[in-house]
């Protein structure tokens, strides 16, 4: 399997969006996709549901989704949300 | 069937899991929010509740059929204004609070998703405070209303949810079940992602949450008392019990059941309700109300009773009352199942007892505590400040309201300071886990950062000590009426008592008290006091070696404080300064403590220590504390230029294990530590030369300062693991403590230079410094090496060689103790020296199994004896420099 490694710059001010963006693409990824969370501060509940609609979508294709520069006041949330262990966490 | 897996059914599971999900998340999302924004959401929440006050208390009246609307909107006022007023200033978010002489900051946590059971009694208020206590604590809720008050809870937690998230409060932060279902709470109840359960609600919700296996908080069920006695305004007694019986029809929980009433006003008071507007029932009607409106079986109320007015139970029972009547009023005359109206009665029903005296008073109002209503509430008016403190003491409630009325004192803040609250903890006896107005603090995880703190440490000497030759010429300073020598014979035979006595003021009556020269024994002390008292002393003087000063300190003790129980003051401790048993501080037959030391090794002349023994009895105890250490030591050779050679070699090695255990210590500190090392090189030097050459003054000049020094040291930091080992050797074989001292010594360096199996826990020290404190004493003797490993082996081996110089047996076998009566004895041994409180500042904790190896070590002996009387010569001779 080819491994493509896509990099999405995850902008504070516009998680949702960003990873809206990131699922999009996910027909057109195959092995991983890499989101660089180290501009995220902060996460409101709809960025939290599209996180969690896109680690479904990326289970469905068998794609790996990388989150890497994930602070760790993001990281504890992610953990409390118990989304954390659905994305592979990269320091 | 899991028990998380109820009757229900898959979309109803699904249902329940996505308010799980969506409080989670929101919880999640609400870990981030910082105690401004906190804030910035909760205010609004306030106002908005307290608008919408009277709306509410409407719907909750006319869902409900219970409590009165006026009254409800006054409970929703409070639930909103003085809850905020309470914990508008108050952190909930980071640090909360600090205390920095005690190095600890205390730092919230939210618990995540609260589960929360809603009763029907006080439904919106409990919302609108569980809302804003939710929100000022980060957490999301569930709401679970009682099925007859679903509509006006939905619309509370409606209001309160728009108005926080218009504020920013995440979304699905609150959600209330869209119907009720036992079995919905069940499956919530046991939800993993559920970290809390706050149940206000009957004693079946309370008991299920209790039961789920989750951390909840229940209330408990009330059942008032009241004692109305004879000194209190009665006609404030008696406004405030109507006040708040009649309160929302009675419906809190901690509103009055029983009054129970002094007889020489009973009358009075009744008449005072009646023209107040309450009904006063004859015994007939009474009667009558017992059987109607609590279930004689059980003893719970009849739900058609709840909460109605006064006038509506009467009319429904048959009883004829004024129209306005406000209150029933049922004598009784007794508490318990054949009294059904001594139970709690949510209802303006309210049960009086005529009570003969105080201690008949108090025993019903414990009665009707002990009849379902423990923990709970009660309530006292009086005047009489012992009465009152009485009432406390024999009622378990956790809220005692004093001279006001009890539904609206419980509530806090308003007739009181207790924290506002509408979930009242009822402590073990209502089956809860807190006794607390359940507040904002129990609907957080508070977390304890405790820094680590530097314990105080000391440095304690005698006020005077006078040290070289001649240095008791000193005792003409200290002025005398009567003073008490101790001592033993043969130092009066060889003339030292005369010595010492040609020192003291002519003017000071001077009498000899002579004791053997052993461990001084229990018969010893008690001859010495009587003689302290037969002479009126008030000056002590011990001229002696170890065994004399420690019974003078003793007989000291005794004299000043004769009620001093000497088992109990050598009870073991840890840290003197946390000891249990405190040596007593008020002093009578105050006298003078001044020890001359006649041996170069204890040091007991500036020690807090002292041994004694029961002979009688069968035990022996050692005293520590620094009120035994004598006002004045006297440090003079000419005490000690006689001293036999065997003495002078088990007091110098003593000296020099002090030394070197101080300096190891757990709680060795600067003071300690050049103390420690001065009497090590002192020790090195000295000791050969004292030994060799008993009559070379400036050796036992140094060796009796170093003994001094050496003790000040231990006196401050203790002594270790060698001295635990030779008090059970030499108590077993008797044999003398320098001696038992010596032949642990280099085993022990060794030992404590390792790497340890077990640290010693030690806030006084930041590393392992063993090694290194004694590669520093490797230096200071000149006893060269590179690395700290060389320069420990060359003080064990400095030490091998100095013990062999001094004829110290290089094994215990050398002693003349067989193998096969060594290993009988180990088992005790190592028992005993386990409990040996000596140990405790060893820098490494010593397992048994290490003790035991130590012991086997000492019994082998230490290295070859020809390479190491080669090198005695110039460790004596030429190493040390001081």
């Amino acid at each position: 399997m080819t491994m493509i490694a896509d990099l999405y710059k995850v902008d504070s001010e516009k998680v949702a969006q960003a990873l809206a963006d990131a699922r999009e693409n996910l027909n057109n990824t195959e092995g991983e996709v890499t989101l660089d969370f180290s501009g995220v501060r902060r996460i409101d509940p709809k960025g939290l549901g599209v996180m969690e609609d896109l680690a479904s979508a990326a289970d469905a294709k068998s794609v790996k989704i990388v989150l890497r520069g994930v602070n760790v006041d993001v990281y504890k949330v992610l953990k409390l949300a118990r989304l954390a262990p659905r994305f592979a966490i990269e320091n | 069937m899991s028990d998380n897996s109820p009757t229900l059914s898959e979309e109803r599971i699904a249902y329940l899991e996505g308010l799980v999900r969506q409080a989670r998340t929101a919880a999640a999302v609400f870990s981030q929010f910082t105690q401004e924004d906190v804030d910035r959401i909760v205010k609004p929440m306030v106002l908005a509740g307290l608008k919408q006050a009277q709306y509410l208390a409407r719907l909750a009246v006319e869902e409900t059929k219970i409590g009165v609307m006026e009254d409800k909107a006054i409970k929703n006022m409070v639930a909103t204004e003085f809850v905020y007023n309470y914990v508008r200033d108050k952190r909930t978010v980071g640090v909360i609070r600090e205390y920095p002489e005690r190095g600890l900051v205390e730092v919230a946590e939210p618990i995540g998703v609260i589960f929360s059971l809603l009763p029907i009694t006080n439904p919106t208020s409990t919302v609108l405070f569980k809302c804003i206590m939710a929100i000022k604590t980060r957490n999301a809720a569930i709401f679970s209303p009682h099925p007859s008050a679903w509509r006006c809870c939905f619309e509370a937690v409606r209001i309160m949810y728009e108005t926080a998230v218009e504020h920013g409060a995440p979304e699905g932060v609150f959600t209330c079940l869209e119907s009720h279902n036992l079995e919905d709470n069940k499956y919530l109840m046991r939800h993993k992602d559920i970290g809390l359960i706050d149940a206000t609600g009957g004693p079946g919700a309370v008991k299920a949450a209790y039961s789920s296996g989750k951390p909840a908080l229940g209330v408990g069920p009330g059942n008032t008392p009241v004692y109305l006695e004879k000194s209190a305004d009665l006609d404030m007694a008696v406004v405030d019990i109507i006040t708040s019986k009649t309160f929302d029809n009675g419906t809190i929980c901690a509103s009055e059941q029983t009054i129970v009433i002094d007889d020489e006003i009973y009358d009075q008071v009744l008449d005072k309700f009646a023209g107040l507007g309450a009904h006063i029932c004859t015994e007939k009607e009474t009667e009558i109300l017992a059987r109607t409106v609590i279930d004689p079986k059980t003893g719970y109320m009849q739900p058609m009773a709840v909460g109605q007015k006064a006038t509506t139970i009467a009319k429904f029972v048959g009883i004829n009352v004024k129209p306005k009547t406000k209150l029933l009023v049922t004598p009784i005359k007794g508490v318990g199942p054949e009294h059904p109206l001594s139970y709690e009665k949510l209802f303006p029903v309210l049960s009086v007892y005529r009570a003969k005296s105080v201690e008949e008073a108090l025993k019903v109002c414990v009665d009707v505590n002990h009849n379902g209503g423990l923990g709970h509430t009660a309530v006292v008016f009086s005047n009489n400040e012992t009465v009152i403190q009485k009432f406390g003491d024999v009622i378990n409630a956790g809220r005692i309201i004093v001279n006001s009325p009890g539904s609206i004192g419980a509530l806090g803040g308003v007739y009181n300071d207790m924290v506002p609250t509408f979930s009242f903890g009822c402590g073990t006896g209502g089956g809860n886990s807190t006794t607390d107005n359940v507040n904002v603090y129990h609907y957080l995880n508070i977390k304890r950062v405790a820094r680590r703190t530097q314990a105080h440490m000391w440095f304690r000497v005698p006020n005077q000590i006078y040290f070289n030759m001649n240095a008791t010429e000193n005792l003409r300073n200290f002025q005398s009426k009567s003073t008490l020598i101790i001592t033993n014979a043969a130092l009066e035979q060889i003339g030292h008592v005369d010595a010492v006595k040609r020192c003291i003021p002519s003017e000071t009556q001077v009498r000899v008290t002579i004791i053997p020269d052993a461990e001084p024994d229990i018969k010893i002390v008690k001859q010495g006091v009587e003689a302290l008292n037969f002479y009126k002393a008030d000056q002590i003087i011990a001229l002696g070696g170890g065994s004399v000063i420690d019974a003078a300190k003793i007989m000291k003790l005794q004299y000043e404080f004769p009620e001093a129980d000497l088992e109990e003051l050598a009870a073991p401790f840890l840290d003197i300064r946390k000891r249990v048993v405190q040596y007593p501080t008020v002093k009578t037959n105050q006298a003078r403590m001044i020890a001359i030391s006649t041996t170069s090794g204890t040091g007991s002349e500036v020690t807090p220590f002292a041994v004694l023994t029961d002979k009688e009895r069968g035990f022996k105890v050692t005293l520590a504390d620094y009120s035994l250490t004598p006002d004045v030591a006297i440090v003079d050779p000419q005490f000690v230029m006689s001293m036999p050679g065997g003495l002078t070699v088990d007091t110098g090695v003593d000296c020099l294990t002090h030394a070197l255990e101080a300096g190891v210590s757990i709680f060795a500190s600067p003071y300690t530590d050049s103390n420690a090392m001065q009497a090590v090189r002192m020790v090195f030097k000295y000791l050969p030369i004292a030994y060799e050459n008993p009559n070379d003054e400036e050796a036992r000049t140094m060796m009796h300062n170093a003994a001094c020094i050496a003790a000040i040291a231990f006196s401050n930091a203790s002594v270790g693991v060698n001295h635990a080992l030779a008090h059970a050797f030499g108590a077993r074989f008797h044999v003398p403590h320098g001696r038992a001292n010596a032949v642990m010594l280099p085993h022990v360096i060794a030992y404590n230079a390792a790497v340890p199996t077990k640290f010693m826990p030690s806030p006084n020290t930041r590393a392992y410094v063993a090694h290194k404190k004694y590669a520093m004493m490797a230096d200071l003797l000149g006893l060269g090496g590179h690395s700290v490993e060389e320069k420990v082996q060359n003080l064990v081996t400095a030490t091998e060689q100095l013990l062999d110089l001094l004829g110290v047996p290089r094994s215990i076998a050398e002693m003349g103790i067989s193998r096969e009566e060594f290993e009988a004895a180990m088992p005790d041994l190592a028992k005993i020296a386990f409990d040996d409180p000596s140990w405790r500042s060893n820098p490494r904790m010593p397992l048994v199994g290490e003790l035991i190896e130590l012991f086997w070590s000492a019994y082998n002996g230490r290295s070859t004896k020809a390479g190491a009387k080669k090198a005695t010569k110039k460790s004596a001779e030429e190493m040390v420099t001081v």
